[in-house]
């Protein structure tokens, strides 16, 4: 029997959240972190929270798990108990609770439509692809990958105080992946939108980001690439 | 009821993946007023677990390339029940929608020269089948849906598409002429009910691999649509037709692409024997899926599985090394190393053929628009609805899709039904309107939800329903077994119609959409089991034992399933594309 404790939350009947206990019978595997929840479920059918593809690539199952942020699905629970102890269940930090463990992702989004996450090229269109070169297209490695799970941004103290301003991990690495895009025509511009004192600059190298991220992917150097090609614009 | 918003759109889209995003990208670079109704927020859509990539002669691997040979493998592929002429629509306007996907920024692989990279596929040649394997599958890395959906909706943010994100379509609005006036959905996050009223309802809602117990497919994947519209009286098409995906780890049913085999994988049984060679002597380990999932499947049930049940066979990836795994395969590798314990580069991968892909759905012709059968037989356009992507049948899967087509059918046909629309539009389409009683039918499914007192666990006849379609229409089929599975469907349908939802709270109430996700999988098992005893032959995906030829003489045809009477009809097959000659059905080998 595996203890698990979950956050509960239901704007319609409750005043203020509260952890609930649940035994869940795992028959002794190491099962991952949603298929516990979805045991949980089982048992009691109030419990919300996010999921789809079941596979670490849609980002929908973000959360806290045992105190550090990550993706329920791809997450054993050997890993997050550390073979001991109880499964912990919190919702993303630093987001307004829907319920639960849904958390309102409005801000994060809203970040992420900041940064112009799309190409953007004004040389005429070819009949066929635009050509990249391997080595350039190399570059988009390690950024294009990003899920938009949240797991970095709400595991970041400069996001907590500054959600309204900050970019964000997240946002930076996608800004960073246009940026670094040889497609793509609007760099000057992507990096003069970011050259303020919170957009980019409030990011102070905790690097909570890194340490979370399910895809293994390192905002914080995109981050230090940005900086570096603003200081280059700048001089 | 009472009081329920109406919002009014020139178009609704219901389903935020590859299909449902290429279609509100058309409508909203034409500034038509369209909204996107989407239960999870759209990069969560199915469509980003696509891997291997998107089917299509774009000549960079091959400068000879021809879409016509994609044509060629594709109507094979399809075992001759794909409409020749969709399937021509998709095989010539299908470069252009790659390169459209590339210009808006689609992280494509490249080749040396710079240009999208291809990988071989299953059932892929040149020259019409004389010309050995062909490398057609446009690809990036092995996350080729992750790429293709993130850019779809980053360039949807550019052109500023309504979202309805977190919005859960619950019925179809149907008025006394039977044309469709457009759909009832809920908010997840408050629980309130609003009518999507539309000039053109377009459903994008992907498929329904959750019927069964072992699936590729995503937790979502409930067959929305297909319930939708069979619930509003309106038929499907050769929905026996479900692909088994050679290759999905045994026991946790997660994908692993048949790029792994393009990129020269194979499979092994215990014995070490590649046994690919004894099924299909010529392409081996790249023949049809439905070919290859049989083949393992033989394999096992003769005593030569591997694993300590001999339930699975090995795909072998280690001779490739470890530099092209992690260039080409790195998603793999992750999957591989999370879900089966093993690390690629080493050891093999443990798999087994598993759900993955719905043939069948809603018949539309090219334009999206859906299809009925008038009284006389033919063809009805039915008024005010329109189908895309794995939903629909159009059809260019037939009785087995070849990998890569199905990202190429999403932006295709999204594509296609947007300029449609688009065009309608301009030239002036009416609103269709509908009465309160007709509203009031919609909302019926939630008023019972609402109003139960006592009543079945949706969780636990979720999992009678998955497992009796896993027992009774898996890749080998017989017909007494799936007599036995028409009647448990019966049964479960009496039970499914009692289901209780204890909770009835509004906010973000998971349990109430698991409940009504439910009919929808209920409505999908059914016509696929009722289509699949009726289809006595066996053809593309659907292998009977009791019937195991294909017998063209009485079903070189769609079978149609009529849900006001759960009977099975047939429809005829378009053997007629306009700039090549007909593809004439032949023996089907590899």
């Amino acid at each position: 029997m595996l203890q698990v404790s979950i956050y509960r939350y239901n704007p319609d009947t409750d005043t203020e959240p509260y952890m609930k206990e649940y035994q869940i019978d795992t028959g002794g595997k190491d099962l991952m972190v949603l298929d516990v929840l979805s045991l949980a479920k089982e048992q009691d059918s109030t419990i919300a929270y996010r999921r789809s593809c079941r596979e670490g690539v849609c980002g929908s199952d973000g959360m806290n798990i045992n105190g550090k942020n990550g993706l329920a699905c791809i997450t054993p629970v050997s890993e997050a108990t550390g073979g001991k102890g109880k499964l912990v269940l919190r919702p993303l930090p630093g987001l307004p609770v829907v319920r639960d463990l849904v958390v309102d992702m409005t801000m994060f989004y809203n970040q992420y439509e900041k940064i112009k996450p799309y190409l953007v090229n004004n040389t005429p269109v070819p009949p066929i692809e635009r050509l990249q070169d391997p080595e350039d297209r190399d570059k988009l490695d390690g950024l294009y990958e990003c899920i938009l799970c949240a797991c970095c941004s709400s595991s970041c103290p400069s996001f907590w105080w500054n959600p309204e301003k900050f970019i964000g991990p997240a946002g930076l690495l996608q800004a960073y992946r246009f940026i670094a895009d040889t497609r793509d025509t609007m760099t000057e511009q992507r990096l003069s939108d970011l050259d303020d004192p919170f957009s980019l600059f409030r990011c102070r190298g905790i690097m909570n980001c890194v340490n979370v991220c399910p895809k293994g992917l390192n905002p914080t150097k995109a981050i230090g690439h940005i900086r570096n090609q603003l200081l280059q614009q700048g001089t | 009821m009472a009081n329920m918003r109406t919002l009014t759109f020139d178009a609704v889209i219901v389903g935020g993946g590859g299909a449902g995003m290429r279609a509100a990208l058309q409508l909203a670079q034409s500034g038509q007023n369209t909204a996107l109704i989407s239960k999870v927020f759209p990069t969560r859509s199915h469509t980003v677990s696509a891997q291997g990539g998107i089917t299509c002669a774009i000549a960079s691997a091959d400068p000879n390339d021809d879409w016509r040979w994609h044509m060629y493998d594709t109507v094979k592929g399809s075992d001759y029940i794909g409409d020749q002429d969709a399937i021509e629509y998709m095989c010539s306007v299908g470069p252009q929608a790659v390169f459209e996907l590339e210009h808006m920024g689609l992280p494509f692989s490249r080749t040396e020269a710079g240009r999208i990279y291809q990988r071989p596929f299953g059932g892929q040649s040149k020259n019409f089948g004389e010309g050995g394997q062909a490398a057609r599958t446009c690809a990036a890395a092995d996350r080729t849906g992750h790429a293709l959906l993130h850019t779809l909706y980053q360039q949807n943010v550019r052109c500023n598409t309504n979202f309805y994100n977190e919005w859960y379509a619950v019925d179809l609005v149907t008025n006394q002429d039977n044309a469709v006036t457009g759909v009832i959905a809920i908010s997840m996050e408050t629980g309130e009910s609003v009518y999507f009223k539309a000039k053109a309802t377009v459903f994008a809602t992907g498929g329904s691999g959750r019927i069964y117990a072992s699936t590729t497919n995503a937790l979502i994947n409930t067959g929305d649509g297909v319930g939708m519209a069979l619930r509003a009286g309106f038929p499907v098409q050769d929905i026996e037709m479900w692909q088994f995906h050679p290759t999905g780890i045994a026991g946790a049913g997660v994908l692993v692409t048949e790029g792994c085999r393009g990129e020269g994988g194979y499979l092994v049984n215990k014995d070490g024997e590649r046994f690919m060679e004894r099924y299909a002597p010529n392409a081996k380990d790249l023949a049809g899926r439905d070919v290859v999932a049989r083949s393992m499947m033989q394999e096992i049930l003769d005593g030569r599985g591997c694993g300590p049940e001999g339930d699975h066979v090995f795909l072998k990836l280690d001779h490739l090394g470890e530099e092209v795994l992690h260039k080409r395969l790195p998603g793999i590798c992750e999957l591989a190393i999370t879900f089966a314990g093993t690390d690629p580069v080493k050891e093999p991968i443990p798999v087994v053929p598993t759900c993955h892909y719905m043939m069948g759905g809603i018949p539309t012709n090219v334009h999206g628009q859906a299809l009925t059968q008038g009284a006389d037989g033919n063809d009805k356009v039915i008024d005010g609805l329109y189908a895309v992507g794995e939903v629909a049948c159009v059809s260019v899967h037939g009785a087995n899709r070849l990998g890569g087509n199905s990202l190429l059918d999403l932006v295709v046909f999204g594509r296609a039904a947007g300029l449609f629309i688009e065009q309608a539009l301009k030239e002036g389409i009416e609103q269709r309107e509908s009465s309160e009683s007709d509203l009031e039918r919609s909302y019926n499914r939630l008023n019972r939800l609402e109003n139960s007192k006592d009543g079945e666990d949706v969780s636990k006849l979720r999992k009678a329903l998955q497992t009796s379609m896993q027992n009774n229409f898996g890749v080998f089929r017989k017909g007494d077994l799936m007599q036995a599975g028409v009647k448990e469907l019966e049964e479960l349908r009496q039970r499914i119609a009692n289901t209780h939802l204890e909770d009835k709270s509004a906010a973000f109430n998971t349990a109430r959409i698991e409940a009504l996700e439910l009919d929808n999988l209920l409505e999908v098992a059914e016509a696929t089991a009722i289509a699949a005893e009726g289809r006595q032959e066996s053809r593309g995906a659907h292998s009977r034992y009791d019937f195991p030829d294909r017998d063209d003489e009485n079903w070189l045809a769609h079978s149609i399933y009529d849900p006001t009477t759960k009977k099975l009809g047939k429809r005829q097959v378009n053997f007629s594309p306009k700039q090549v000659d007909t593809f004439q059905p032949k023996v089907r080998t590899y």
